[in-house]
């Protein structure tokens, strides 16, 4: 197990250096650059070529690329263009309020949704199958701009019982309850989204199960029916579950870039969506490589999870 | 041979005695939906109508071709797939009163080995986990106690302790079938309904499960409900056989009577067809149905054997026959001699 953990992350940097070059072609060869961007209108030409010689935007772009990775492997993320911040503090500062958004989401999305998979598998074809199949229908067809801005309508400017968005409110920074407030609805707008694909999931991978043998042997050994389901048919049920976690477990460092957007919450996706529109090369540089960080890690956290679920599954 | 009650004492008939189960006109239909509102538009009639009764320390085998009911009786003795209509009597108790944690506890006296040894064990779960679990779970051993149960039990079937640690998927089908049986006896139960025990494993390892039955029997006063298609089994390991075709039965009695001087034509006929290893034993003129088993859906009027019944005669098509007789009955108009 340890040497397949150890050849796993020794497969990943190869992979990794593979992820960066395509961002970074991507983003570099993007129409614009920061200097664009930001400049005065009465600016020279002479004073743009300058400028985008001190930033270096005018050698080829692999000298580029070399200088950003020589960069990286001293631990260095760079200046941000547009505020002159070094990047990893401006990361820093805006991952604690995506991680907390999105584990809450997630967390709150599969109390909600694993049971209810479990019930609607169950129970199937019966009214409370039909009712939630249609929900979890609705939950993942509702786009979150639409689902927020409707939820921001009935409860920020009709019952006026909710903020509209922002992480506290001005001048009350870091109280728990305020921030818990500012949380209830991207929270809902999106484990809504999370959780309606969830039952589906869930439901689909208990009933492949509910048909097997060895639940009747359950049964037949006078077990409670909650035990035949919760321990015996769950348990064989987790593999297809733990693949769908792991796909989005990196959601927590992504973000939701809509929902941020549209609550004002203070994280990485309206960060990845800022420094997009000014061009800023190094932040989205340094989110895109977290990113794929967290994409490889939890890749291999699923296949590690695999084997504690079904002991079939050895590595070696 | 195991100590059956008909070997205890031979000139006393087994029906004399308290039958450990009874089965009144046992009857399971399964609906058949269709539509999109998936509204009723028939029955298989899987089991229709079945009386039988089991009597404590005997093996009975229930025979017949696939799909005539066999393991959905089985399964409705233990009331694993409840039974639509009928009674199932089980120590004086009726089973269909019985439900919830009444139930589960009577499971402690009725088990039920599995056909198929590979989709009847979880995967998930330890050996020892499997069996330990209907002892915790029915408040009949601690932790340590089963352990040490579970030790035994590996044992007798003969597995040895070290297994337990062991997942299902690491044991052969012999095996995993052992580890079936096992599972049922860890309880002590009466009866065992062993559904085809044996029919999924191959020849050589099927002697060695049917030895080991045999010898589990005279062990611990087992009860045995023996469901089977293959006749050597069941000849070997039977004391009375029940033979069923589409829902019911046909004939009851004794195995060597039944073997030896069948009276119904479909007995003779699935007596017929197993293959006798011994060119010279071979019985030059068999009797030889055409066609396949008539729908369950839609079973024959009268005896339902009489669209393949070479002796067919007009009452056949319309007057369904009782089983009659004593201590071999038949449900035969025409029963042969």
């Amino acid at each position: 197990m340890f040497q397949y953990i150890v050849r796993r992350i020794l497969i990943a940097i190869p992979v990794l250096l593979g992820v960066t070059i395509f961002n970074f072609l991507i983003i570099y060869m993007a129409p614009g650059n920061p200097v664009d961007m930001y400049i005065n209108p009465d600016a020279t030409e002479e004073d743009i070529q300058i400028k985008k010689e001190a930033l270096g935007l005018n050698d080829p772009l692999y000298i580029q690329y070399f200088r950003w990775l020589g960069n990286i492997l001293h631990g260095d993320f760079g200046i941000s263009y547009t505020t002159y911040e070094p990047v990893l503090h401006i990361i820093t500062e805006r991952i604690g309020p995506t991680l907390l958004l999105m584990s809450v989401s997630l967390v709150v999305a599969y109390l909600i949704a694993i049971p209810i998979g479990i019930i609607s598998a169950t129970k199937q074809y019966s009214w409370t199958d039909y009712f939630t199949t249609t929900f979890s229908f609705l939950g993942v067809s509702i786009p979150p701009f639409f689902l927020g801005l409707g939820v921001m309508y009935v409860f920020a400017v009709v019952l006026q019982i909710l903020p509209t968005g922002g992480m506290n409110t001005l001048g009350n920074e870091g109280g728990f309850l305020d921030t818990l407030f500012h949380l209830i609805m991207p929270v809902f707008v999106l484990s809504m989204g999370i959780a309606g694909s969830m039952v589906r999931y869930v439901r689909s991978s208990m009933l492949e199960v509910l048909g097997q043998d060895y639940l009747r042997t359950a049964r037949a050994k006078g077990l409670r029916e909650f035990v035949v389901t919760n321990k015996h048919a769950l348990r064989n049920a987790l593999i297809p579950i733990i693949t769908i976690i792991g796909m989005d477990i990196p959601i927590l460092i992504g973000g939701a870039v809509v929902t941020e957007q549209i609550f004002q919450w203070p994280g990485l996706g309206q960060l990845t969506i800022q420094s997009i529109g000014s061009r800023d090369y190094s932040v989205l540089m340094a989110i895109n490589f977290s990113a794929a960080i967290v994409v490889l890690f939890s890749n291999l956290l699923t296949d590690i999870f695999y084997t504690v679920a079904d002991p079939r599954i050895k590595y070696n | 041979m195991s100590k059956s009650i008909l070997e205890i004492d031979k000139n006393a008939t087994i029906e004399t005695l308290a039958p450990l189960v009874e089965i009144q006109n046992l009857k399971k239909y399964y609906p058949i939906k269709k539509g999109i509102i998936s509204h009723t538009v028939g029955h298989v009639k899987a089991v229709d109508g079945l009386d039988l009764k089991i009597y404590p320390g005997e093996t009975l085998s229930l025979v017949g071709e696939s799909g005539c009911g066999k393991s959905t009786t089985g399964r409705a003795i233990v009331k694993l797939d409840p039974p639509t209509e009928g009674k199932v009597i089980f120590e004086g108790q009726n089973l269909s009163e019985v439900n919830g944690s009444e139930l589960r506890n009577l499971r402690t006296k009725m088990q039920i080995i599995f056909q198929d040894p590979y989709s009847s064990l979880n995967p998930g779960k330890r050996v020892g986990e499997l069996l330990a679990e209907p002892l915790i779970t029915h408040k009949l051993a601690n932790h340590n106690d089963a352990i040490k149960k579970v030790d035994d039990i590996l044992e007798i079937v003969g597995l040895t302790k070290h297994h337990k640690n062991r997942y299902p998927h690491e044991f052969s089908g012999g095996q995993r079938q052992r580890i079936g049986i096992a599972r049922a006896l860890i309880l002590n139960p009466k009866l065992i309904v062993c559904d085809e025990p044996v029919s999924a494993l191959d020849v050589s390892i099927q002697a060695q499960v049917l030895n080991l039955l045999k010898d589990l029997q005279a062990q611990f006063q087992l009860t045995y409900l023996f469901i089977a298609h293959g006749l050597g089994a069941v000849k070997y390991i039977s004391d009375r056989v029940a033979v069923m075709y589409l829902g019911k039965i046909v004939e009851l009695g004794k195995t060597e009577d039944i073997f030896k001087t069948p009276k119904h034509p479909y007995t003779k006929v699935l007596l017929n067809s197993y293959p006798i290893p011994n060119p010279h034993l071979r019985n030059r003129e068999r009797l030889v149905i055409q066609g396949d088993v008539p729908s369950p859906a839609n079973p024959p009027s009268g005896c339902s054997f009489h669209t393949r019944c070479p002796f067919a005669k007009a009452i056949c098509r319309e007057k369904t026959p009782d089983l009659v007789g004593n201590h071999h009955s038949v449900a035969c108009h025409f029963p042969l001699t």
